[in-house]
């Protein structure tokens, strides 16, 4: 039985700028059932970050708009609610965690009026209440001192700690979905391997279901039930991690796997992908990776391939895969 | 045997903590404390750890473009740490440096044959015929094309503006090239190409280079050797492979074990490190480590270890591998 929490059905999400109609996200579409980590990967540019925001209803308008696709969060479409409603979701029944957590956090506020805040919002908790329980979670979250910390401001925080403070909101709300735009890319290794624990904890006792946005495929690996590959605003292929690390089918994923350096084993000469990604709103035809793929046929010049399935739960969109 | 062509002792950068009502000295940051390695040349010596640790201000004080506080450098035979400010100028001919962040290291209003062609002019060195030809060259070198010179930074992806850090550094042809975090904004298929332009660049022109990092795949791809910095030191310093296969520091063990690996089937042992880093203006006492470390005793917190040969190169500053 499946539960889906959110289903993307092909969502396009343009800009309209001087330089013409940007087509960020082009037609995408995930599906995150409850309690499921989906990662979302790709390089510079590829439309994560719009695709998350999009869910969110938080990309810039103007110049941004979602022209096309419905977003379902429980059978909810968000792309007709009002902002109103928009807003009794956010931060309560979905949760965000961006790469900078001071563009999320307030400055003006300490650390335990903003959690006190989440948590009364959710349990009706007495000012006072709110506080002990914001103690409580920053103790939860690993916060060293945290009855002096829950007086603090952001900025009197380190990157990690902030990071923390977020997770730590996201929890007190008990949310279905957590939406984690790279979450860890600004962290050292360390703390970075502190917070995957944190969101996985989260994942696994509150079975929150995470839609985790990263370039890093090592997390991928540690935190994911299934990812989304992006190029250039389109799924490219998509199945669950083993299939997609183990034996992706595309000629991107296969590229980009064999383009990074490895911890163990031999120093080996790296794969790599020659070219660089495209100029977005640039006019294609065809398949988007053809200018870069060293499997391009006459045909992928001139027809775009469809996101098709390919195996088991696995889906590609490359004429070779079909 | 190969020679050393960087010799490094004792290596000090303090940066004075001012305030009070006088505006006076009230602290140091104590950015790099006394380090010492060699570079031997032709080899990539890679040197990792996070941020705040020291890295950048290693690779600057090699270089004098932050005068260090104290400490030793010998390039090339030559005392550095003795140059006078025009001897320096000319030293780094010899010696060039690669930044994370090539738009900033870029003058925007310059176009590539200028920026390529400056560091030629400022050495005095060809006439204006020959070091347009230089250009040219160089530009190939890098996987550019000629044509590529009339146009400015702001055309140029990251992957390609990294391209012509790296030619820029290479136009005076250095023996020593310090690439601070050279791949670190690049995406992973940008970040293949230049780590292959610059083994390949290595191989060519016998270029010994010190790379900076934090992401320890990139170190170990690239390096023959590694250092792990902490706070300020280096605390274990041993060839590539053996670093990975054997690493001895707590601090490394841990570092390592939280990378995540991209294959699923990887199975490791995971220390998960609690709290963070210390501040380096009150850095601990002892070992700057036992904060954080799970084999901390009683001498870790007030003597502090010596970083020593625990056998075969492989240098580790450590109560735990006295002999
Ligand atoms: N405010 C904006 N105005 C115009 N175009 C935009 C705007 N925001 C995003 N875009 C376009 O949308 C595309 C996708 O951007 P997005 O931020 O989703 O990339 P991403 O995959 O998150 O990349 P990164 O890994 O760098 O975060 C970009 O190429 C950019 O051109
Ligand atoms: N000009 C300065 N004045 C005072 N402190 C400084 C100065 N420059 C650097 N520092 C401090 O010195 C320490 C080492 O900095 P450095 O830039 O060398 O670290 P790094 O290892 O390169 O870090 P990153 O990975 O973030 O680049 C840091 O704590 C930093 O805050
Ligand atoms: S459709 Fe053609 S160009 Fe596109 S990925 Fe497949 S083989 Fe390559
Ligand atoms: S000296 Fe002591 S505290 Fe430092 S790393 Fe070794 S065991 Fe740990
Ligand atoms: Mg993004
Ligand atoms: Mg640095």
């Amino acid at each position: 039985m499946s539960h889906p929490v959110l289903q993307i059905e092909n969502l396009q999400t343009h800009f309209f700028t001087d330089r013409g109609q940007i087509p960020a996200v082009d037609g995408v579409t995930i599906t995150v059932q409850k309690g499921e980590v989906v990662g979302i990967v790709g390089e510079s540019g590829c439309g994560k970050s719009v695709t998350s925001l999009s869910v969110m209803k938080l990309v810039p308008n103007p110049p941004g708009k979602i022209v096309g696709g419905s977003i379902k969060f429980k059978g909810e479409d968000l792309v007709s609610v009002d902002e109103k409603r928009m807003r009794d979701i956010r931060g309560n029944e979905i949760a965000m965690i961006f790469q900078e957590p001071m563009t999320s956090l307030n400055p003006v506020f300490t650390i335990g009026d903003q959690i006190g805040e989440s948590v009364r919002l959710h349990t009706k908790a007495s000012k006072k209440e709110a506080r002990a329980r914001a103690i409580e979670m920053l103790k939860k979250v690993g916060i060293p001192r945290a009855e002096a910390i829950v007086d603090e401001y952001p900025h009197q925080l380190s990157g990690g700690m902030r990071q923390r403070v977020m997770i730590a909101m996201a929890m007190a709300c008990n949310p279905e979905l957590l939406i984690a735009d790279e979450p860890t890319t600004a962290l050292d290794v360390t703390i970075q391997a502190q917070i995957l624990d944190l969101m996985r904890q989260l994942n696994r006792e509150a079975d929150t279901a995470i839609l985790l946005i990263t370039h890093d495929l090592g997390v991928v690996a540690e935190m994911c039930h299934r990812v989304v590959v992006m190029y250039a605003g389109n799924v490219i292929e998509q199945g669950d991690v083993r299939t997609i690390l183990k034996s992706p089918k595309h000629p991107y994923t296969i590229g980009l796997l064999n383009s990074l350096p490895k911890l163990e084993g031999s120093q080996e000469r790296l794969y790599s992908i020659p070219g660089n990604v495209p100029i977005p709103g640039s006019l294609t035809v065809g398949c988007r990776f053809a200018p870069r793929c060293d499997k391009v046929s006459d045909r992928c010049r001139s027809e775009m391939p469809e996101l098709k399935v390919v195996g088991d739960n696995h889906l590609s969109r490359c004429w070779l895969t079909e | 045997m190969a020679e050393d062509l960087l010799i490094v002792k004792n290596l000090k950068k303090y940066y004075p903590i001012t305030g009070g009502v006088l505006g006076g000295e009230v602290g140091v940051v104590k950015a790099v404390d006394d380090v010492s390695f060699t570079v031997k040349s032709g080899e990539t010596l890679g040197l990792v750890g996070e941020s705040g640790c020291g890295k950048s201000t290693t690779g600057r004080s090699l270089l004098r473009l932050i005068e260090p506080t104290s400490g030793a450098i010998n390039f090339d035979g030559i005392d550095v740490m003795s140059l006078s400010t025009d001897a320096m100028r000319k030293m780094r001919r010899d010696m060039q440096i690669v930044f994370q962040d090539p738009f900033a290291s870029l003058n925007p209003r310059h176009n590539i044959e200028k920026i390529l062609e400056e560091p030629l002019i400022v050495h005095g060195l060809g006439s204006s015929a020959e070091r347009k030809k230089r250009v040219q060259e160089m530009l190939e070198i890098v996987g550019l094309s000629s044509y590529h010179a009339s146009r400015y930074p702001h055309q140029f992806s990251g992957g390609q503006r990294q391209r012509i850090g790296i030619a820029r550094a290479l136009m005076l042809k250095p023996k020593l090239i310090v690439a601070d975090e050279p791949v670190s904004a690049l995406d992973v298929s940008i970040q293949s190409q230049v780590l292959n332009l610059m083994q390949d660049l290595q191989r060519e022109f016998g270029l010994t280079y010190l790379f900076i990092a934090h992401d320890l795949s990139v170190v170990r791809h690239i390096s023959d050797r590694v250092g792990v910095m902490y706070l300020g030191r280096i605390v274990e310093l041993t060839t590539s492979s053996q670093l990975y296969s054997n690493p001895l520091h707590p601090y490394t063990k841990a570092l390592l074990s939280a990378v995540p690996s991209p294959d699923p089937d990887a199975v490791r042992e995971r220390v998960i490190l609690q709290g963070d880093v210390p501040s380096p203006a009150k850095p601990p006492s002892g070992c700057t480590f036992h904060t954080r470390c799970p084999h901390v005793t009683e001498e870790c917190r007030t003597v502090r270890p010596e970083f020593m040969d625990a056998g075969d190169g492989h240098f580790v500053a450590c109560h735990l591998y006295k002999s």
